[in-house]
């Protein structure tokens, strides 16, 4: 038997949302958030119930365009959509006519035409959703654009600590790695400072943007820098540990593996230094043994496995507050 | 068959090279700068009678730096269409770059720009010759027969020559042949994947920067090749504190390097990539603000004016860079390089004015006798018609005159331009400051009706 969505997500959505698409988390108000938390909550509920399924959204259909591989941040669109009761079409660049030189604005108006009401897409081009949701009148959600943002990922790394916390205002969050292209550090970044956290960036000087943090208006919001992961991760209240990208290697950006794992790798010594009740995180997919060790990423401390459960919820409130709108009872 | 005799009456002659500043009247006959004549001067009856009351009357724009895509890019622009640009944005001479297709790296090739200009330019047009074959950075391009020509300079712009001993081979045998190397000086492996100027937001946005030091880096190795050879060596389009420290070095030991600046380096940062002033953030990446190099901080856009200010730049070049629509409409990095610019120089440099950052008398000697002293300092200027001077209002210099409105006020309305390329970042801008006719040769070439 289907059921309708609960007066909760409904209650949750509040007036706060005024987004017609989600290409970044630097102008969401903490409002927005909220309402994403709290409708996230109300999605956590349908999870958890024997039919993990509502209509909500019956009708509506979600396009994934990926020029990027990807297996969870896709997957979980799609089980959010389905979730919904959405209809879901998946396009990546090595089965579609991308390949054939179609420009991304003649895909996206393609997909339009055929009746798509949202398309999530991932690209490796920072700016591309923009590009997008310029050319579209149906919601643009950026699942991942170069270094730029990976606002579903912010969203529901947020959720998680808040879960964990009940809230975010005055933790100390502290992101490890390679900065300078992490597009998950940048939203992350963005996302934690909005909600009141302290976040501290550690990282080797060539994974910073150059002269970070020396003045405050350097494209971030103001964060503090510290080089040294032992002065960094004390008293931390959550710890995110970045994707070393190997394959970055050749550029002399990461520099020799083996110093980054003397210097940066998150290891059971050095999560001791971090508050007791330290929340572990990574947006995945992990290189156990270089940015972390296999010991803490399995861990108690550690809060992967929850990050990608907790996605789908979160994606699941994403595409109510952007598809439902008029819709909403 | 020689031009009807014109009278411009009742102007403020401003013609830098003689230092004249004052109400004249001003007489072309048979192409030429015939007299300069106290107001309400007889003039020969037959003479078509310009009133230039409130008017500036200067010599006609130089400009060192334009791409005009033909031959094999009509659909971006065509010598027909980009020297009526030119002409509506007061430039009566314009240098043509060689990275056409195929590249301005034989006599053929710049034989055809000649000929196709002559029978269809509204301006002159000044062929730059490639410095390597095809524009490949490999080899030398035929360099004393692309002169013999018609060549004025030779430049690889676009593509900057990455061999210091091509760079160097080339300005021995500029020196030899008394033609500029204009130099597009980025080091392309510091520029690596970058796109946008190496600040914060560039980090905002999360798209690869382009460093300063790409810049200054290859800046420094031009000037010291210059210094090497004594070969006449002019930097293109300078956006960083870096290369200006460096010029200065360079002109403070009196080495043969001249220097330009674009109005967008001058006018606009890097700030520009987040869209027009007020738009929202839907507008961000805009790839109107997408050139090379980037456009810099505020802080260079500072010292590149105090630069044009005290002459340490000789001249303002557009790098009038024309491109179809789709060319800049798709993701940011994937964008084609550059903007237009001839249409709307005049209007947007006086904006500097205005503020009181430059004054007037200045701006047009860098758009006038500073650029003409780059092309005939070193003995390249060719055209024997031309041997009397350009950016001047010397008698018997040609009838190049372009009469100005600096207090006119109009609107940037890219559907309007006569240029292909509608891709300015300027879109919408009020600005205060207008040509109202230019003069190629003593023939009316454009005029606007007030």
């Amino acid at each position: 038997m289907a059921i309708d969505a609960p007066q909760a997500i409904s209650t949750a959505a509040s007036a706060a949302w005024r987004q017609a698409h989600l290409l970044d988390v630097d102008d969401l108000t903490p409002p927005e958030f909220e309402t994403v938390f709290r409708t996230a909550d109300a999605m956590q509920e349908i999870l958890s119930r024997e039919i993990k399924r509502v209509p909500t959204l019956r009708g509506k259909t979600l396009a994934t365009l990926f020029y990027e591989p990807s297996t969870r941040t896709r997957v979980s669109f799609e089980l959010a959509a389905k979730a919904l009761g959405a209809d879901v079409v998946n396009l990546t660049a090595s089965s579609s006519s991308v390949t054939k030189g179609e420009s991304l604005i003649d895909t996206v108006r393609t997909l339009q035409a055929l009746g798509v009401d949202a398309v999530a897409i991932r690209h490796p081009q920072a700016g591309a959703p923009y590009v997008a949701a310029r050319h579209l009148h149906c919601a643009v959600i950026n699942a991942g654009d170069g270094w730029h943002a990976h606002p579903t990922q912010a969203l529901l790394d947020l959720y998680t600590v808040r879960q964990h916390r009940g809230g975010i205002r005055g933790l100390k969050v502290v992101i490890v790695g390679d900065i300078l292209h992490s597009r998950v550090a940048r939203s992350d970044l963005w996302g934690f400072s909005a909600l009141g956290a302290h976040v501290v960036l550690c990282a080797p000087p060539t994974l910073l943007p150059r002269r970070f943090g020396e003045h405050e208006a350097w494209g971030l919001p103001p964060a503090e820098v510290e080089p040294r992961l032992e002065r960094a991760i004390e008293d931390a209240d959550v710890v995110m540990a970045l994707r070393v990208q190997t394959e970055r290697q050749h550029t002399a950006y990461v520099g020799n593996l083996r110093d980054y794992i003397r210097l940066y790798q998150i290891s059971t010594a050095r999560l001791r230094l971090a508050r007791p009740n330290v929340l572990l995180m990574h947006p995945g997919p992990t290189n156990e043994g270089v940015e972390l060790t296999a010991e803490v990423a399995q861990g108690a401390q550690s809060v992967i496995q929850e990050q990608a459960a907790n996605g789908v919820a979160v994606r699941m409130a994403l595409l109510y507050l952007l598809l439902a709108g008029e819709a909403a009872p | 068959m020689s031009p009807r005799p014109i009278i411009v009456r009742g102007g403020r002659l401003l013609d830098p090279s003689q230092g004249l500043d004052r109400l004249s009247d001003l007489l072309l006959l048979d192409g030429k700068v015939a007299a300069v004549l106290a107001p309400g001067a007889t003039a020969p009856p037959e003479a078509e009678a310009m009133d230039a009351r409130g008017l500036i009357v200067a010599p006609g724009f130089i400009d060192l730096h334009v791409h005009l895509r033909e031959p094999g890019y009509e659909q971006k622009e065509t010598i027909a269409t980009g020297t009526l640009a030119a002409v509506r944005g007061g430039f009566t001479t314009v240098l043509a770059m060689a990275n056409t297709n195929p590249a301005a790296d034989s006599a053929a090739v710049i034989a055809w720009v000649r000929d196709r200009a002559e029978a269809g330019a509204a301006c002159r047009v000044l062929p730059v010759g490639s410095v390597t074959v095809g524009q490949q950075g490999k080899e030398l391009a035929p360099l004393a027969e692309l002169a013999e020509a018609g060549a004025v300079a030779f430049s690889d712009d676009g593509q900057p020559i990455s061999d210091p001993n091509l760079l160097r081979a080339a300005l021995d045998h500029a020196r030899a042949l008394q033609r500029p190397i204009l130099a597009h000086c980025e080091d392309t492996d510091l520029v690596g994947e970058g796109v946008m100027n190496e600040g914060p937001v560039a980090t905002h946005l999360g798209l690869p920067g382009i460093p300063d030091a790409a810049e200054d880096s290859a800046v420094a190795e031009a000037i010291a090749l210059a210094a090497f050879t004594a070969g006449p060596l002019h930097l293109c389009h300078l956006s960083t504190r870096g290369s200006l420290a460096l010029l200065r070095i360079a002109k403070e030991q009196g080495l043969p390097v001249t220097a330009e600046v674009t109005p967008h380096h001058l006018l606009l940062t890097d700030e520009r990539v987040l869209g027009p002033a007020g738009a929202g953030s839907l507008a961000r990446y805009d790839t109107h603000a997408k050139m090379r190099p980037p456009l810099r901080s505020e802080a260079d856009r500072q010292a590149l004016i105090a630069a044009l200010r005290e002459g340490l730049i000789d001249a303002i070049a557009t790098d009038h860079a024309p491109h179809a629509a789709e060319d800049k409409d798709c993701e940011f990095a994937a964008a084609a390089n550059g903007v237009v610019g001839l249409e709307t120089a005049f209007g947007v440099l006086m904006r500097l004015v205005h503020e009181g950052a430059l004054d007037l008398t200045t701006l047009v000697e860098r758009l006038t006798a500073g650029p003409a002293r780059v092309i005939a300092r070193s003995g390249g200027m060719v055209p024997s018609d031309l041997a009397s001077g350009l950016g001047t209002l010397q008698l018997g210099a040609p009838a190049d005159v372009v009469l100005l409105d600096p207090e006119a006020e109009w609107t940037v309305d890219p559907a309007t331009f006569a240029s292909k390329g509608r891709n300015t970042p300027f879109a919408g801008w009020r600005l205060r400051g207008r040509v109202v006719t230019t003069i190629v040769g003593g023939e009316t070439a454009f005029t606007i009706k007030r």
